[in-house]
């Protein structure tokens, strides 16, 4: 890596893809796509899901070995057997779900496998606790090495997979995703560390649905659509729009008018409250927190991470046993603390984390639909497998899931449709309320915007929806009203057209001054 | 806050709001779940010396530590199978028949005495862990068959258990398991520095946070570049090796090889480890709490005999009973330092 001055190594690709395919059974993940990473760039790598990014990015990090093509590294053609002889050539990467060990402490998730050693070959924890800190504190994290990495918030344990990436000698960082988990403030310490990279001269791939963060920290582009490659440059230059429809495979017109988030629809205040919840308080995270959802109202939770959110909305699921306050339904009071009487009362929790909360990923589509309803869909315990089917069938059509037959196992999905089948399950259960936390996360945009558009149909059909997301611009556009949360208490309540993003950033603003 | 940064600080502290050290009541949970078999062990041999005066005698603890080497030796191995999330059912086979190897093997020398069960023993757990690993089979079934395989092999070699193999008690070999050196046996000797080199390579070497990261999370350790087969492969053929030297030591002690021993040992020492610390679900454990549980099976056992009056089937319900306890407890803590 010391080497030479005569190669334009700064300027020049280090790390190419020519003409890769990779083929899965009933499906080419990746058709002749030719992609360059150089060194000194940001090179953002975007496609609606299941376009081939994650199958590329395997490909290139040695997870997956191309079925023709070839990979050339520094200039000469490699063939990576496995993730490791990819890592020590000097490719890093960071995954979208933060990928570290959660009981080893900060330090040992550090330097898994290239741990500093003492003379007679046993580890040197000392140097080692020493230069985590280092690392660490060179991206602005202050935290106990020693400490289990599971102690740590989800954006500082990010932090620790960045600084496991950068501290190799990468000359490649691969980001997949980096963001979806982190807080504003956060995602501006990653994009200090990117452009340190940049300067450093390595290549960046940088995988995100954040039109916004392409712009502000993305030198050049690389479009996939359906297993190849369909726009490649530099990203100056290139309006929104025109990205949008090249992700999109739609003409800009269609996009103009289909693209955007768009929730909507006014409501009489005047209606009785199908959900109320009052004065939930639970020890360290709720403070009083009160909610009321009108039947057909959208009404949307804001905040920063941490500030309740999601425990508001599990509260009032029974996922968590609030202390004290009371969750009525449609006029009747609901035991606290229990699922099983949340779903009887018909209040339906589509959780966060979709992964470890929410899909069966080795069972059908028809399996993860019905999961839930099977009590309804019973009779004297035995399952009624023509009402099933009738469900399931319903439920795929009306929200338009792409799977090869309802028998196909749902961890073959892309994210958004796993999310829609997640949607199907509880729709199934026919709910007066309906809580979304954060439902387009790691979505695609096409799936997106088909979430947002159903919701909002739901909603027409007279649901109550609390929406949970921290993408400000869904959140403003698709909820009538806002309910803004600060360290676990209302702070604000935006109506009409009061909903804006300019009024929400206020609204947190603030409250984060009198907070301090 | 500024004063801290550096120039190349890209940002301010992230974790500002977190506190820096570990927390009391997460500092206290973590103690426990690392020495609350300890502590019992210490509150058991205290009252038993107290209520009984044969307890604190040297014979006796002499005794008590001779007859905990062999199984510490096997839950030793069995620590890090478990570190890595998985199980091993054939140690109490393996324990077995590697007894009745040293022991026919004795009659070749010393060498033949330990290499063969060794030999054979290694290879049996690393069939276990390539099949675990590379064949991707559950370790429950994999170390089942391998445990009646095992068990079929040795009533083989004994003609259905008629023969049994003595050890010439003049030989080296017997020398192993007979002697004592400061009043102490020397099983128990080597049974001790096996334990501080098993700790040493779990705690200090890299292939040691391998074992815990393969058993915290397999998918992160090999997209860390973790060499996650490898690694199994390897736990499983030490806990075959360490089993088939405990067999050949205590074939030395007994100057036989029995073939009916050995039989539930494995589940004693996966009840030892559990015991001792280590989370079953892997990535979290301790080789010092192993012997820790070790020793507190084998005081309970003898407070038990001490006891006299009490039939000893109840001392599997007291040590069921304990175990059961510690996983409760353990389970109780893990939940409580996540919430922390």
């Amino acid at each position: 890596m010391s080497q030479d001055h005569t190669t334009p190594v700064r300027t020049g690709a280090v790390l190419v893809a020519d003409e890769v395919t990779k083929a899965f059974p009933g499906a080419l993940a990746l058709d002749r796509v030719s992609f360059a990473a150089r060194a000194g760039e940001v090179h953002a790598l975007i496609g609606e899901n299941g376009a081939g990014k994650s199958t590329l990015i395997k490909v290139l990090t040695g997870v997956y070995a191309p079925d023709a093509g070839t990979l050339t590294y520094g200039g000469e053609p490699v063939r990576f057997g496995t993730p490791l002889d990819a890592q020590h050539a000097g490719i890093s990467t960071i995954y979208q779900e933060v990928n570290l060990v959660p009981l080893l402490s900060v330090a040992r998730n550090l330097f898994l496998g290239r741990e500093p050693r003492t003379r007679l070959g046993l580890i040197d924890f000392r140097r080692m606790h020493r230069e985590t800190d280092a690392a660490l504190r060179e991206l602005g994290v202050r935290v106990d090495v020693t400490r289990p990495l599971r102690s740590l918030g989800v954006g500082a344990q990010q932090m620790v997979a960045l600084a496991r990436a950068v501290a190799v000698d990468a000359r490649v960082v691969i980001m997949d995703e980096p963001t979806s988990s982190l807080e504003p403030r956060e995602v501006r310490t990653l994009f200090g560390v990117i452009r340190m990279l940049r300067e450093r001269g390595i290549a960046v791939v940088y995988v995100s649905h954040r039109l916004d963060e392409l712009y502000e920290v993305c030198d050049a582009v690389t479009v996939l659509r359906d297993g190849r490659v369909v726009h490649t440059g530099p990203l100056a230059g290139l309006d929104r729009l025109r990205l949008v429809s090249l992700m999109l495979g739609r003409d800009m017109g269609e996009v103009r008018s289909e693209g955007a988030t768009k929730f909507s629809g006014d409501h009489d205040p005047g209606t009785q409250p199908v959900l109320s919840a009052e004065e939930l308080s639970l020890r360290h995270t709720l403070h009083g927190v009160s909610v009321r959802v009108r039947p057909g109202e959208v009404v949307g939770l804001g905040g920063l991470l941490g500030s309740g959110r999601s425990e508001t909305a599990k509260a009032i699921a029974g996922a968590l046993a609030p202390d004290s306050g009371r969750v009525v339904v449609a006029g009747a009071p609901v035991r606290t603390g229990s699922t099983p009487a949340a779903i009887r009362a018909g209040i339906s929790l589509l959780p966060e984390d979709r992964k470890a909360e929410g899909i069966v990923p080795g069972l059908s589509v028809r399996e993860n639909i019905a999961l839930a309803a099977l009590p309804a869909l019973s009779r004297f315990g035995l399952v009624d497998e023509a009402r099933i089917d009738a469900v399931v069938d319903t439920f795929v059509r009306r929200l338009r899931i792409k799977a090869s037959s309802p028998r196909q196992r749902v961890g073959e999905l892309s994210g958004g449709n796993q999310q829609k089948v997640l949607l199907a399950r509880w729709l199934a259960m026919q709910p007066k309320v309906l809580l979304l936390d954060e439902p387009t996360r790691g979505i695609d945009v096409g799936a997106k915007a088909e979430v947002q558009g159903l919701v909002d149909e739901l909603a027409a059909d007279g649901l109550g929806v609390l929406l949970i997301s921290s993408d400000m611009e869904e959140l403003v556009e698709g909820s009538d009203r806002v309910v803004v949360l600060k360290d676990g208490a209302v702070v604000a309540e935006l109506t009409g057209a009061d909903v804006t993003e300019d009024a929400l950033l206020h609204a947190i603003a603030a409250t984060g001054e009198a907070a301090a | 806050m500024t004063a801290t940064r550096t120039e190349t600080t890209v940002a301010g502290p992230l974790a500002d709001d977190e506190p820096l050290g570990a927390s009391r009541g997460e500092r206290l949970t973590a103690l426990a779940q690392q020495h609350g078999a300890l502590v019992a062990l210490l509150a058991l041999s205290a009252v038993a010396s107290v209520g009984f005066d044969s307890f604190l005698t040297g014979d006796n603890l002499e005794n008590m530590a001779v007859s905990s080497a062999f199984l510490a030796v096997v839950a030793l191995g069995m620590t890090f199978v478990i570190v890595t999330g998985g199980i091993d059912l054939s140690v109490g086979s393996l324990f077995a028949l590697g007894g009745v190897l040293a022991a026919w093997g004795s009659q070749y020398g010393t060498l033949v005495a330990l290499a063969l069960p060794l030999a054979v023993c290694g290879l049996i757990g690393l069939v276990n862990g390539l099949l675990i690993a590379r064949a991707r089979l559950a370790p429950f079934i994999v170390t089942l068959a391998a445990m009646l395989l095992a068990r079929g092999v040795l009533l083989a070699v004994t003609d259905e258990g008629s023969t049994t193999y003595l050890v010439d008690e003049s030989a080296f070999f017997a020398r192993l398991g007979q002697e004592k050196l400061l009043g102490v046996g020397l099983p128990v000797w080597i049974t001790a520095l096996l334990f501080v080199a098993g700790a040493v390579v779990l705690r200090r070497t890299r292939f040691g946070q391998y074992v815990y990261a393969v058993g915290g999370n397999e998918d992160a350790a090999a997209l860390m570049g973790a060499p996650v087969a490898r690694t199994k492969v390897a736990v499983y053929t030490l806990s075959g090796l360490c089993a088939g030297f405990a067999g050949a030591l205590n074939a030395a002690w007994l100057v036989s090889g029995v073939t009916i021993l050995g039989s539930g040992m494995e589940l004693e020492a996966i009840a030892a480890v559990v015991i001792g610390g280590t989370l079953l679900s892997g990535g979290f454990g301790f080789i010092s709490g192993s012997l820790v549980g070790v020793l507190l099976l084998k005081v309970i056992q003898n407070v038990i005999n001490q006891i006299g009056s009490l039939d000893s089937a109840y001392q599997q319900v007291v040590s069921g009973g304990f175990l059961a306890l510690v996983v409760v407890a353990q389970t109780w803590l893990g939940r409580r330092r996540r919430m922390v």
